[in-house]
C-alpha cells in the first residue's frame, strides 16, 4: 500500500483534458503551478470527487477513490476530502459557528456535538468572537481562516487549496499565508495547494508541480524548479531568461535565433539554457573590452517599474529581460524602441538537460 | 325525433321569410313599410335601401333564434351587417348602461328592460316572446329525475342560475309554486353555464329555458315541468336611443315582431306572446 | 457644459455615493405612463366607491364569507404548488432527461392558457364524467366539482406554474459552487438541497409564492367552470365581485377594494418578514 495521495489520471471537463500524474505524501505539501486554464482546478476537482476521470485512478492512503478501469468511484459527499474553494464559497446564510458545523452535522453528528466540533475549530483559529457571524461581516483574512477551519472540521485526510490567498489584498496576503503555512505543516495528511503565484508556492510548499496546458511539465523542490525552470512559463513566474537550444560543446545554438558562449559543460543536443535578468549588463554602444564573451545588440521593447529597479522588455537574438536602476535608465539614456548592447558572463549561465517531468506514483 | 322536426320548422321559416321579402311589412315603423314597399316594386329581389352596421345585445337563450334571424335580415338587406352579442339579459343591460355602442336590446326579463328604459337609453319595448322553464338533465338521465319534486332530493345535484339573472329568477319562481326547497350545488351566471354543466355530466339536472333544451339538441335531455308550477318570463325587445342607424335598428326589430320572426322563434321553442 | 448642483444634492450626492438621481426622459416617461396606466384603474374604484353606505353593503353582501374562502383556498394552493412546485422547478433546472423541454413547455402552459379552458380541462379530467374523475366517483364515492376542493385545484392549476417559472429561474441563476461546497463537506443531495439549495434561493422562493398566491387570490376563470359558484362554498371573491357586478354595482365596486385591501396588506407584511431580510443574506 502506497501512503498518500496518488493521482495518475485523465480529467476531461468539455473540451479540455487533463493529464495528471502525481503523488502526495502524508504531511506534505505539494502545490500545483501554473498558468489560468492549465487544469489545476480541474485536478482539484478530480480529487474531490466533483469530476469523474475518465481514464487512470485516483487513491488514498491505498483505497480507491475513483478508478476508470474498475468503474469504482467514491462521491464527493463520502470522500475524506477537505477543500478551501477558490473565492472560499462560504455559505453566505449560516454564521462562522454554523459554517464550520457543517461537515460534521452533515457526516452525522448531532447538533451539540457538531457545534463543539466546530467550537474546537474556530478556537484553534482564533475566530471565537466572530463565531455568530455571517461571512459577508467578514474581512478577507477572517474569512480565508473560516475557510479553512470549515474544511479541517470535517477531518479529512486530504486537504486542497485552490488558490487560498487570491482574494485577499497584499498586506493580508503576507499574515495568512505565514498562518497558512503553520497549519499546513500541523496537519497529518497531504496538502495540495493549487496556485498561479510563485512565491506562494515557494513558501507554502514543500514540493512543486508544474501544470501547464493540461500536462505535469515540472516537478521538483522549489529550489531546484527556480533554479532550473523547465519552460519559459516558469522561468517567466521566477523572473529568469529562458531559452531552449541546441548545445555543441561550449556553444549553444539557441532555437529562437542567436548563440551564446556557455560554462563548459560538454553537453550535446537539446539542453535549456538560464539567464538572470541581473547577470545582464546593459550598454548603450558596442562594448570593447568587456570580459564578457557574450555580446549582442537588442531593441527596447518595453520599461517596467518594479519595486527599485526598471524591468527592460529587450527584443534581439535572444530577447531577454534585464533589470537596472532607474539611475542606469537616466544614465545610459534609454528610452523605448532606442537601440541597445546586451553582455553576459559565461560563467553566469545555467545549462541544463530538459528533464522530463519525472514524478509521479511508481508502484 | 327532434332533428328533423327542427329542419322542417326551420324551412317553414325560411319559406316565410322569403314571402316577408316581397310582402306583408311588420307592424310599427314607417321607414320599415317604406322599404318593404320598395321591395314589391322590385319583384321580390332582396333589395333595400338600408345601410349600416348594427349591433343587437340579445340574452343568452336567444343564441340559436337571433344566429338565425340576423342571417336571415342580413340576406334581406346586403348593405346591412348586424353583429350579435349574446350575454345574460343583466350583463348586458350593464353594458348599456355603461355606454356600450348597441342598436337593439332583447332581454329575457321585462325587469332587466325596465331598468334600460328608466335609464333613457331605449323606448317602447315590445314582448316578442314567452319561454317557459324545463329541467335539463344528462343523457341517460343519471340523476333519475322525472319531475321537478326531484330536484329536492339531497341525492341529486343540481344547477340553478344565480338569482339575479331572468333564468335564476324564473327558476326560483317554480321552486316557489312547487313549494320545494332545493339546494344547488351551483349557481352559475347565465343559462348556457348551466346547460354545459348539465351537458358535461357534472350535475344530475339543471333548471333552464325550454328553448335552451331544444338548442341543445342530443347534448341534454329535458324532463317537463307542469304547466301548474311552471313559470314564464317575457322577452321584451327595444331599439336603443343611442343607435347611429335607428332605421335599420327599427327594421331588425320588425322582423323578430313579423311572421318570420315568430317562426323562428317558435321552432327555438318559445311560446307565441 | 457645467449644471448646478445644489448643496442638498451635493451632501447626498456625497453621502450615499450615488450618482445624479434624476432619470433620463427615455426611461422616466415610459415609466411614468406605466404608473399612470396601472394606477388610474385603481384611483376609478375608489373614487366610484359608495363611501357613504359602504358598511351597510358590505354586511348584507356575502362579502365575508367569500373573502374567508378565497384567503383560504389561496393559502392551500400556494401551500401545494410548493410542495409540488420546487421539486418540480428543481427536475426542470438541475437535471437532463429525455423530454424536458416538452415537459417545461406543458407545465408552463397554464400561464398562456384562457383559464376558462384551464376549467374544462379540469373537468375533463378530473370532474365526474372526466377520465379520472368518474374513477374518483365510482370507487371512493369522491366528487370534486363544486367542492371548495375544486376551488382549490383550480387555483393551484393556474397559480402554481408561476412558482415553478420563479423558482426554476432561481436555480438556474443559483451559484452551483455553495453546492459543491456543501458536497465535498459530507453532505447527501437531499441535505444540499436542504441546508444549501433552498436557503440561497429563499429570496425567489417567497417572490414566487408570493406571486402564486396573488394569482390565487385573484382566480376566477378556472374556478367558476370547475368549481361552480356557491355562496360560502366555492363562491370566491372574485366570482363574489362579478356576480354583484350583475345585481349591485356599487357593492361589486366595495368588494374589489376588500380584496385589494386585503391583498396589499398580505404582500406587505409578507414583504417586510421575508422578502426583505432574504435580499439582506
Amino acid at each position: 500500500m502506497i501512503d498518500g495521495l496518488v493521482v495518475d489520471a485523465r480529467v476531461v471537463r468539455g473540451a479540455f483534458t487533463l493529464d495528471a500524474r502525481l503523488r502526495a505524501a502524508p504531511g506534505e505539501v505539494v502545490a500545483v503551478l501554473g498558468p489560468n486554464g492549465a487544469g489545476k482546478s480541474t485536478l482539484l476537482s478530480a480529487v474531490a470527487g466533483l469530476t469523474p476521470v475518465s481514464a487512470g485512478r485516483i487513491l488514498l492512503d491505498g483505497q480507491v477513490l475513483d478508478d476508470a478501469g474498475s468503474g469504482a468511484f467514491l462521491d464527493a459527499a463520502h470522500r475524506p476530502v477537505g477543500v478551501v474553494f477558490q473565492g472560499l464559497r462560504l455559505f453566505p446564510h449560516l454564521s462562522v459557528l454554523d459554517n464550520v458545523a457543517f461537515a460534521p452535522r452533515a457526516r452525522g453528528a448531532g447538533r451539540a456535538r457538531s457545534r463543539a466540533v466546530a467550537h474546537d475549530w474556530i478556537s484553534r483559529l482564533g475566530l471565537v468572537e466572530l463565531a455568530d457571524r455571517r461571512p459577508g461581516a467578514l474581512s478577507g483574512g477572517q474569512a480565508q481562516r473560516v475557510a479553512l477551519a470549515r474544511a479541517l472540521a470535517g477531518d479529512p485526510a486530504v486537504l486542497l487549496l485552490d488558490e487560498p490567498l487570491s482574494a485577499l489584498d497584499a498586506r493580508t496576503r503576507l499574515d495568512v499565508q505565514g498562518e497558512l503555512k503553520r497549519h499546513l505543516s500541523g496537519f497529518a495528511g497531504p496538502s495540495l495547494v493549487v496556485t498561479h503565484d510563485p512565491v506562494e508556492a515557494l513558501v507554502l510548499a514543500d514540493r512543486l508541480v508544474v501544470v501547464e496546458h493540461g500536462r505535469v511539465v515540472q516537478e521538483g523542490t522549489p529550489a531546484h524548479v527556480a533554479r532550473r525552470p523547465a519552460t519559459e512559463y516558469v522561468a517567466r513566474l521566477i523572473g529568469l531568461n529562458l531559452y531552449p537550444g541546441t548545445a555543441d560543446g561550449d556553444e549553444v545554438r539557441l532555437d529562437g535565433g542567436g548563440t551564446l558562449v556557455v560554462p563548459q559543460h560538454g553537453e550535446h543536443g537539446p539542453v535549456l539554457v538560464a539567464l538572470r535578468p541581473s547577470a545582464i549588463v546593459v550598454s548603450p554602444h558596442r562594448p570593447d573590452a568587456s570580459s564578457a564573451r557574450n555580446t549582442w545588440p537588442a531593441t527596447v521593447a518595453g520599461l517596467t517599474m518594479l519595486a527599485d529597479r526598471v524591468r527592460l522588455d529587450l527584443v534581439g537574438a535572444p530577447s531577454a529581460l534585464v533589470d537596472v536602476t532607474p539611475a542606469a535608465v537616466a544614465e545610459l539614456g534609454i528610452v523605448a524602441g532606442g537601440q541597445v548592447w546586451l553582455s553576459a558572463k559565461a560563467t553566469e549561465i545555467e545549462v541544463y538537460q530538459p528533464s522530463a517531468p519525472t514524478a509521479g506514483p511508481q508502484p | 325525433m327532434r332533428r328533423p322536426a327542427l329542419a322542417l320548422v326551420t324551412a317553414v321559416a325560411g319559406l316565410a321569410l322569403a314571402a316577408c321579402g316581397g310582402g306583408a311589412p311588420g307592424p310599427g315603423a314607417g321607414a320599415t313599410g317604406a322599404s318593404a314597399t320598395r321591395g314589391t316594386t322590385t319583384a321580390g329581389s332582396p333589395t333595400s335601401d338600408l345601410s349600416g352596421d348594427i349591433t343587437v345585445l340579445a340574452a343568452a337563450s336567444l343564441t340559436e333564434s337571433f344566429t338565425t334571424l340576423a342571417e336571415r335580415f342580413e340576406a334581406a338587406h346586403p348593405g346591412v351587417s348586424v353583429t350579435v352579442s349574446f350575454a345574460a339579459s343583466s350583463t348586458l343591460a350593464a353594458q348599456i348602461a355603461d355606454g356600450a355602442p348597441a342598436d337593439v336590446y332583447a332581454s329575457a326579463s321585462a325587469t332587466t328592460m325596465d331598468d334600460v328604459t328608466a335609464a333613457g337609453h331605449a323606448d317602447d319595448p315590445v314582448v316578442f316572446a314567452v319561454n317557459s322553464m324545463q329541467i335539463a338533465v344528462p343523457p341517460g338521465n343519471p340523476g333519475d329525475v322525472t319531475g321537478v319534486e326531484d330536484l329536492a332530493d339531497p341525492a341529486v345535484t343540481t344547477a340553478l342560475c344565480q338569482p339575479e339573472v331572468p333564468c335564476g329568477a324564473t327558476a326560483a319562481q317554480v321552486l316557489t309554486h312547487a313549494g320545494l326547497t332545493v339546494r344547488p350545488v351551483t349557481l352559475e351566471p347565465n343559462v348556457k353555464a348551466v346547460l354545459s354543466k348539465v351537458r358535461l355530466g357534472e350535475v344530475d339536472a339543471g333548471v333552464v329555458y325550454v328553448t335552451d333544451v331544444l338548442a341543445a339538441g342530443d347534448d341534454v335531455e329535458g324532463v317537463e315541468i307542469p304547466g301548474a308550477v311552471n313559470a314564464t318570463t317575457d322577452y321584451p325587445i327595444a331599439t336603443l336611443s343611442r343607435s347611429q342607424h335607428p332605421d335599420v335598428a327599427a327594421a331588425f326589430v320588425d322582423l323578430v315582431l313579423s311572421p318570420t320572426g315568430a317562426g323562428v322563434l317558435s321552432a327555438a321553442g318559445f311560446a307565441p306572446r | 457644459m457645467p449644471t448646478t448642483l445644489s448643496p442638498r444634492e451635493r451632501t447626498r450626492r456625497a453621502r450615499t455615493g450615488a450618482g445624479s438621481r434624476s432619470a433620463p426622459v427615455p426611461l422616466l416617461a415610459p415609466a411614468l405612463v406605466g404608473i399612470l396606466f396601472l394606477v388610474l384603474p385603481l384611483v376609478g374604484l375608489l373614487l366610484r366607491a359608495p363611501w357613504a353606505d359602504a358598511w351597510t353593503s358590505l354586511r348584507g353582501s356575502a362579502a365575508g364569507e367569500a373573502l374567508r374562502l378565497s384567503l383560504w383556498t389561496s393559502t392551500v394552493a400556494t401551500v401545494i404548488s410548493l410542495l409540488v412546485g420546487v421539486p418540480l422547478a428543481w427536475l426542470l433546472a438541475r437535471t437532463v432527461f429525455p423530454g424536458q423541454r416538452l415537459v417545461r413547455a406543458l407545465v408552463t402552459l397554464p400561464l398562456v392558457l384562457p383559464p376558462v379552458v384551464g376549467g374544462v380541462a379540469l373537468l375533463m379530467a378530473f370532474g365526474r364524467s372526466g377520465f379520472i374523475g368518474q374513477h374518483l366517483d365510482r370507487w371512493f364515492g369522491v366528487t370534486l366539482p363544486f367542492t371548495p376542493a375544486a376551488v382549490v385545484i383550480a387555483e393551484t392549476f393556474v397559480a402554481m406554474p408561476f412558482l415553478v417559472v420563479t423558482v426554476e429561474g432561481a436555480l438556474r441563476a443559483a451559484d452551483r459552487g455553495f453546492e459543491e461546497a456543501a458536497e465535498t463537506l459530507g453532505a447527501g443531495r437531499m441535505t444540499v438541497f436542504r441546508r444549501v439549495t433552498l436557503p440561497l434561493i429563499g429570496p425567489s422562493l417567497a417572490a414566487g409564492a408570493v406571486l402564486c398566491w396573488a394569482r390565487a387570490l385573484g382566480e376566477f376563470g378556472a374556478t367558476i367552470t370547475f368549481a361552480g359558484s356557491f355562496p360560502g362554498r366555492t363562491q370566491t371573491m372574485p366570482i363574489a365581485v362579478y356576480y354583484a357586478l350583475e345585481a349591485d354595482p356599487d357593492a361589486a365596486i366595495l368588494l374589489s377594494l376588500v380584496l385589494l385591501l386585503v391583498s396589499v396588506a398580505v404582500l406587505l407584511a409578507l414583504r417586510d418578514r421575508w422578502l426583505r431580510a432574504g435580499s439582506a443574506a
